[in-house]
């Protein structure tokens, strides 16, 4: 039922781990569902210097994180903004029509990050400012 | 690698034996039972022959037993044959939240048409209370369908107790007995059923053939209609070698039950043991006692089942789980929801049951590889673990 890409992804997935001084964290999805993603970034001249991911689910959403976190490596904040869903399923070589939906959050994981980072970073800088 | 079937409740292989005493129905002795000449009256003896064996077994008379295509047919035609026989009688309909998806389903089919289905709660350990059947019963009930033991967690219903209430109150009662013809005594008497359905892949028999027993008396509107075979309540050319191989099956699981009972069960307790000494944040599920004797069933916490499932796969064993990914739908296990398990939870959950084949050697080695996949998943789960 999975590609050989995902089994790979699954077995022997990239990246797992925490940043314990991350810049941005992402967490989406819900243990209720069965599928949980949390994804931490660290963020290097705007662009993504590390990336690590712990996730609960199925198949799909473990292959998934680990594939959206090689995707990622290296590229700017835009750039990873635009990684879609379905791109990282593709990148997989597709996922089961069933999993599309509940299993395929990895890279709503990352926007999330990149937007923790970003936020942060603005408060920062307003904190800065004020005084 | 060797590979080590744990699955026994989704279906078992079927023994060699069985294939030979098929295997004639198959080739020269194919004749239509109905057939007035000498093919189809070998054909009829060997019917009627499979016919009396397993009524003999289950304590039934062989004009109480209707073959079937499976278990899922044999619990459609007794809901839905007994509801809408009884449709002038009343529109209530008891059952469990447990049951099958071939007992559940057929019931909300029937709420489609106007009937009004009471779906009971059950225990932390699966148990439905014969005492809240006796108060779900109303003047407009005509039907109460109890599964004898459940497929996800092993759970034994206790039947003769439920039946007792049924027969009181003047209600039909029917019992999906599936997961436990075969393995675990079953005797209609005993029960004090109406109806029972049962399946011959569960017991090393062959698939797409099983059997409703239906007590003399009890009316219910056929499901098929069409040539008049099982006298007129189930119509169709019967699956001859089917119903051998069922017959021959159910005969051997019989005589080698109490034996095969001390084996299976023993390994149970070797496998729940080990695993609930070797790995902490697991919950067995169902009944400590009133279980079947191949089920184990599990929930491992801050991980999902799929995931474990498939590393199982990947070390040559085969399991099952009730979580939302295996279910196919985004629920887990309605049986698991029903015991009381939080979600999260139930998607962590793991069903491995054995049979007859299985040996202690095996359960070792599931033993030794189980811990190392929950440590691996729980090292990537965001839960639990990660502050440790």
């Amino acid at each position: 039922m999975y590609s050989e890409k995902v089994m790979d992804h699954f077995t022997n997935p990239r990246n797992v781990g925490e940043i314990p001084d991350a810049d941005g964290i992402g967490m989406v999805g819900n243990p209720v569902c069965g599928d949980v993603m949390k994804l931490f970034i660290k963020v290097d001249g705007g662009r993504i210097a590390d990336v690590k991911f712990k996730t609960f689910g199925c198949g799909a959403a473990i292959a998934t994180s680990s594939m959206v976190t090689e995707l990622v490596k290296g590229k700017t904040l835009e750039e990873a903004m635009t990684i879609s869903n379905k791109a990282v399923a593709e990148a997989l070589d597709g996922l089961p029509a069933n999993k599309m939906h509940c299993s395929n959050l990895a890279a709503d994981a990352l926007h999330a990050a990149i937007r923790d980072y970003l936020a942060k970073r603005d408060g920062q800088a307003q904190a800065g400012h004020g005084h | 690698m060797e590979k080590i079937y744990l699955d026994h409740a989704a279906t078992t292989p079927m023994r060699p034996e069985v294939l030979d005493a098929m295997l004639p129905y198959l080739k020269d002795r194919f004749g239509n039972p109905s057939s007035i000449h000498s093919f189809g009256r070998e054909a009829r003896k060997a019917l009627d022959e499979a016919r009396d064996k397993i009524a003999a077994i289950i304590g039934a008379g062989p004009d109480e037993i209707i073959f079937t295509s499976g278990g899922t047919e044999a619990d459609n035609s007794a809901i839905k044959g007994i509801a809408l026989a009884r449709r002038d009688k009343g529109n209530h309909i008891i059952t469990s939240s447990i049951e099958h998806h071939a007992v559940l389903d057929s019931c909300k089919a029937l709420e489609k048409q106007g009937f009004k289905v009471t779906y009971l709660p059950v225990d932390q350990y699966g148990l439905v209370r014969p005492e809240d059947v006796r108060s779900a019963i109303t003047d407009e009930t005509i039907l109460i369908s109890i599964m004898h033991a459940n497929n996800e967690v092993g759970t034994i219903e206790p039947i003769a107790e439920i039946a007792r209430v049924a027969r009181e109150k003047g209600v039909y009662f029917h019992t999906d007995a599936v997961q436990t013809v075969g393995q675990i005594p079953v005797n209609v008497e005993d029960l004090g059923v109406d109806m029972l359905s049962l399946s011959a892949h569960k017991f090393y028999g062959p698939k797409g053939v099983g059997a409703l027993y239906v007590r003399k008396g009890v009316r219910a509107l056929p499901f098929m209609h069409g040539g008049g075979q099982e006298r007129g309540r189930r119509a169709g050319t019967e699956n001859v070698p089917g119903i051998v191989g069922m017959a021959y099956a159910l005969e051997l699981a019989v005589k080698e039950m109490d034996e095969n009972i001390k084996k299976v069960s023993g390994l149970r307790d070797a496998l729940i043991r080990g695993v609930t000494e070797r790995i902490d944040h697991v919950r067995v599920n169902g009944h400590p006692v009133k279980r079947l004797p191949g089920n184990a069933s599990f929930c491992f916490e801050f991980v999902e089942g799929e995931s474990i499932l498939l590393n199982l796969d990947m070390k040559g064993i085969a399991g099952s789980s009730g979580s939302a990914c295996t279910s196919g739908s985004l629920e887990p296990s309605h049986v698991l929801l029903a015991m009381g398990l939080p979600h999260e939870i139930a998607h962590g959950s793991l069903r491995l049951t054995l049979g007859r084949d299985n040996t202690m050697e095996q359960v070792r080695y599931v033993l030794d590889v189980l811990p190392e996949i929950i440590s691996k998943l729980r090292s990537m789960s965001p839960f639990g673990r990660t502050a440790q």
